[in-house]
């Protein structure tokens, strides 16, 4: 970073945002002239991150309409806009998992992605697995294995277990384990939460239920 | 504020039980029980797995503002000259304080050598510590102005290696030095004469790591106050802890000041005591007249909010040809960081093995960092990682195995309380038991194998030594339609104490499980409880509990008595109906008309003390097999056997929930937690998960056992229980690293064992 600042146009303290963006729309434009398709490339003035945008969101089958930050994450958007506080922030950099949430069926991070991002995707979060009241078997198989302790971590661990059992309806242990490795746990209920995932597992192939 | 010694092993018993009238007197202890001990799934767990569940992080109160927190960014430092001005222009800013600011002052760390520093201290001792606190509308832009502050700083000489520190040139946290507390030396017997005599005689030092608890919800607070009476939610483990010292800090009655704490994301320790982060949320919502939320990060958990400190420990063991250790000196250093508290705990030496002639001399020592706290056991997983790994070099020494030679030293005694027997001793049935079900002595035999991956087995064991204070007080009410009320201030920190509260409910008063509502850990609506450690909230509040229900069962079968005339002594209670003995007849509670004009019964429960010239403490051994792989010094825990004696399993679920708990901790803090300060800076350079390796699901042996070791003790208090959350983790790591000596012929005496640790012992073990 600060080898490039000394060399372009930034000046020794590295490149300024202004200076990083037109660098970056500057090589895309050569990247397409080179593509043989020569579009014009308007010179978009940069956006100032804090400034409202309107985005829509689907969550859970609903849609909302919403003016955010273009730097607001998914989950504080989750959070705060829409109060659906069930998705937890546990480190807010990509590193637990606790704010796991499904985009298009697919566990992912939701405070390493950007509300803008997650426009025109369907987002499922722990709120959108129950039927009112009822819970789905795999939240069911949480408490009937005892497969958290003091809980924070439960609703992405569910999340990470729902996105696996998506692609997997069928998983070995070693599956389970490795789908599961992106939901640390303090509290350290990895044993318990195999056996839920592995119970809701033979439960959905048993019955179809959801 | 007030830092209690939580390490100290000199001051053993919590206060005294205080004489309330009538004498509280714990109930017979139960026979066979129904609901106690059954596998009861939480009667939370819909909230918890449904994302309903309100944790203090997801409390959004009307108008509620957003604190940022202005940390120093130096391991020592002065503030110069802080600058607001920016940042107070900026969108949304309601109310800045620095160091500058009256509340400022507010005395922290308060010792019996008076307040180590303040709110916002200007001398700054660690990386982090906090200077400044903004509150905005919203959480992005407080932490803009937080960013906008601009604070000068002198930076001033600083130590963060705290073998170093102790040196007399070191640079000065504070005026009296870095050892703020003397050396404490307890001992009995002769050590010296005593290694003069002995058969084998083992020398080594070990180094534990610094271990922050890292809990998944970070620390943090939402106050607001109301005609000058403070409202908190925290998440704590003890609310009634966060609220008297609140009332310090505020100079407030302590019935103006409420702390709640309902659902809580862990604490492991770190959430025993009030935060700065509280103190600032409250101050910044009497600036605003709104309610404040103050969140910290993830990094200030690895960096400021607690942590095991790492301890060094050089331990000398004897022992005669048949086993039977003779002798023990050990010398223990922690780091307390940059405020004094005690860093290591001798206890294990000086009690968990029968032993005459011992010596712990314990040092803490103060560096340039955030400050220890309790942590799971607090001094004794470090203790265990040196003493377990002694023992098993002496067995090796004399030929003998390591269960044997510990099963020679088992004692019936507390030594350390003048030789009052214990009221269950399982220690020998842990490991007897623990070994069979492992099959340690096949296991043990079996060759280490020819390819590159070692397999091996090892044992540790351990004890917890806090028998709790025994002080609370739970009350329950039986409604008309025969439901129940159970009121008590203890935090469920993810245990399942309130599941528990239900069933020893039911179990006295035979209602379900499903009838029983827990209303718990809120300072203005709730009985007092100590906070939620130690692992002493079971067997402290469970027996207040039992005592409540007796008083309302006994006044129910009286009334039902009079109604139903009947002789008191042919009712009993099932199922949430009155029986008649030689009768059929069942009787609803909701049917009795004595209860219907009452609407409900009131039963209030106190703890008796604790029993008189008896000790009540848990015991633990611990079994594992690990594979090392000897090409890439990997190491993986690939099986497991815990075995506990903490008296009765209240709740078989939750039982092997915690002991699962406990070794995936002991996993961490063996193989790869280790906090990394950069010692030319004093700044962290573990500060996030990737960094700072915690046990993940790819750590956690699938092969795993739970063995409860239930000696039916009938005299530590009326439950039969005697404290699991610490004894759990205790043995672990050092049981982790037996098993990778016995896999490879070598011995890592520094924890975590990483892959370097393996291919230098391995390396070092080829040029011997």
């Amino acid at each position: 970073m600060s080898d490039r600042g000394k060399q372009g146009p930034c000046g020794p303290q590295g490149v300024s945002r202004r200076g990083f963006l037109t660098t970056v729309s500057s090589s895309a434009a050569a990247a397409a002239v080179v593509g043989a398709v020569a579009p014009t490339v308007a010179e978009a003035a940069p956006r100032d991150a804090s400034e409202p945008t309107p985005i829509v969101l689907h969550v859970n089958g609903r849609k909302y309409r919403l003016a955010v930050e273009p730097r607001e994450t998914l989950i504080s958007v989750l959070r705060e806009r829409l109060g659906l506080t069930g998705s937890k922030p546990g480190c807010e950099r990509g590193e637990c998992g606790a704010c796991t949430v499904l985009l298009d069926g697919s566990t992912r991070y939701s405070c390493m992605t950007l509300a803008v991002e997650a426009q025109g995707h369907i987002i499922t979060t722990i709120e959108g697995l129950a039927d009112g009241e009822e819970l789905s078997e795999l939240q069911k198989a949480f408490i009937h294995e005892d497969a958290y302790q003091c809980g924070f971590c439960t609703p992405g661990q569910v999340m990470a277990a729902e996105g696996l059992l998506r692609k997997n309806p069928a998983p070995t242990m070693d599956d389970v384990r490795l789908g599961m490795s992106g939901n640390l746990c303090r509290c350290g209920a990895y044993g318990h939460i195999f056996k839920a995932v592995q119970k809701a597992a033979s439960t959905r192939r048993a019955g179809g239920a959801k | 504020m007030r830092e209690p010694n939580i390490y100290g092993s000199d001051t053993l018993e919590q206060e005294g039980t205080p004489e309330f009238a009538p004498a509280a007197a714990d109930l017979p202890p139960w026979g066979k029980t129904t609901v106690v001990g059954a596998p009861v799934p939480r009667i939370d767990g819909h909230d918890r797995v449904g994302g309903t569940a309100v944790y203090t992080r997801d409390i959004a109160l009307p108008g509620m503002l957003h604190a940022a927190i202005v940390h120093c960014p130096h391991a020592h430092a002065m503030v110069k000259r802080i600058d607001v001005t920016a940042a107070k222009a900026m969108p949304g800013v309601r109310a800045i304080i620095t160091c500058d600011s009256p509340e400022a002052k507010i005395p922290w760390i308060l010792t019996g050598q008076g307040a180590f520093s303040q709110l916002l201290d200007p001398h700054c001792r660690y990386e982090g510590e906090e200077v400044a606190a903004v509150a905005a509308e919203t959480p992005l832009q407080a932490a803009d102005a937080a960013r906008a502050i601009v604070v000068e700083y002198e930076v001033l000489p600083m130590v963060v290696d705290y073998e170093a520190a102790t040196k007399p040139d070191a640079p000065k946290l504070h005026p009296m030095g870095n050892q703020p507390s003397p050396t404490r030396t307890s001992q009995r017997g002769d050590v010296q004469a005593a290694f003069a005599k002995a058969d084998a005689v083992v020398e080594r030092t070990f180094r534990t790591p610094c271990e922050p608890h890292v809990p998944l919800e970070v620390h943090g607070s939402v106050a607001q106050w109301d005609s000058g009476k403070l409202e908190v939610w925290d998440s704590t483990q003890g609310v009634y802890a966060v609220r008297d010292s609140l009332a310090i800090a505020f100079k407030l009655p302590l019935s103006s000041v409420r702390v709640v704490s309902h659902y809580m994301g862990g604490g492991f320790g770190g959430k025993l005591e009030l935060g700065k982060y509280t103190v600032i949320a409250a101050v910044l919502a009497r600036h605003t007249g709104r309610a404040v939320k103050c969140a910290t990060t993830r990094e200030d958990t690895m960096r400021s909010l607690g942590n095991r400190p790492a301890n060094t420990i050089t331990v000398k063991a004897a022992a005669r040809k048949d086993g039977s250790l003779v002798a023990l000196d050990a010398s223990l250093l922690g780091a307390s960081g940059a405020y004094p508290t005690g860093a290591t705990s001798g206890y294990l030496f000086l009690d968990l093995y029968t032993c005459a002639n011992v010596r712990v001399v314990e040092t803490s020592v103060l560096i340039n960092a955030g400050q220890a706290r309790a942590f799971r056991a607090p001094g004794y997983p470090q203790a265990a990682w040196a003493l377990e790994q002694v023992i098993d070099e002496l067995a090796a020494k004399l030929g003998m195995d390591p269960i044997e030679l510990r099963l020679k030293n088992i004692p019936t005694v507390s030594q350390l309380r003048s030789g009052q027997p214990y009221t269950s001793t399982g220690l020998s049935a842990c490991l007897k038991e623990g070994a069979e079900k492992f099959g340690w002595d096949s296991s043990r035999k079996r060759p280490a194998g020819k390819s590159h991956l070692k397999r091996g087995i090892g044992v540790a064991a351990g004890m917890w030594g806090s028998p709790g204070g025994p002080n609370a007080t739970v009350i329950l009410k039986l409604y008309a339609d025969g439901s129940v009320n159970v009121n008590s201030g203890a935090a469920d920190i993810g245990t399942g104490t309130k599941t528990i509260f239900a069933q020893v409910a039911a179990e006295e008063l035979g209602v379900p499980v499903e009838r029983v509502r827990i209303e718990y850990a809120d300072t203005a609506s709730t009985q007092y409880a100590p906070s939620s450690g130690g692992s002493q909230t079971i067997l402290v509040n469970m027996p207040a509990l039992r005592t409540a229900a007796a008083a309302v069962k006994a006044e129910l079968l009286a009334l039902a008595a009079e109604e139903l005339k009947q002789d008191i002594s042919k009712l009993s209670v099932r199922d949430g109906n009155i029986e008649i003995a030689g009768d059929t007849k069942k009787v609803p509670f909701s049917a009795l008309r004595s209860l219907g004009q009452r609407q409900q019964l009131v039963g209030v429960g106190r703890r008796a003390p604790h029993p008189a010239g008896r000790v009540a403490l848990p015991f633990a051994a611990h079994f594992a097999e690990v594979e090392v792989n000897t090409r890439t010094g990997a190491v993986r825990v690939v099986r497991y056997v815990a075995a506990q004696d903490s008296g009765r399993v209240m709740n078989a679920l939750t039982f092997e929930n915690q002991v699962l708990g406990g070794v995936t901790m002991g996993i961490g803090f063996g193989l790869t937690e280790q906090r990394v300060l950069d010692r030319q800076t004093g700044k962290l350079a573990s500060g996030s998960w990737h960094d700072y390796k915690i046990p993940t699901a790819m750590d956690f042996p699938v092969d795993f056992q739970c063995l409860p070791i239930d000696p039916q003790d009938t005299e530590c208090n009326s439950t039969g229980a005697k404290g699991l959350g610490e004894p759990a983790t205790i043995p672990a790591a050092a049981a982790i690293a037996n098993a990778v000596c016995h896999a490879i012929g070598a011995r890592v005496y520094d924890a975590p064992i990483t892959p370097a640790s393996i291919v230098n012992a391995l390396a070092s073990k080829g040029r011997k």
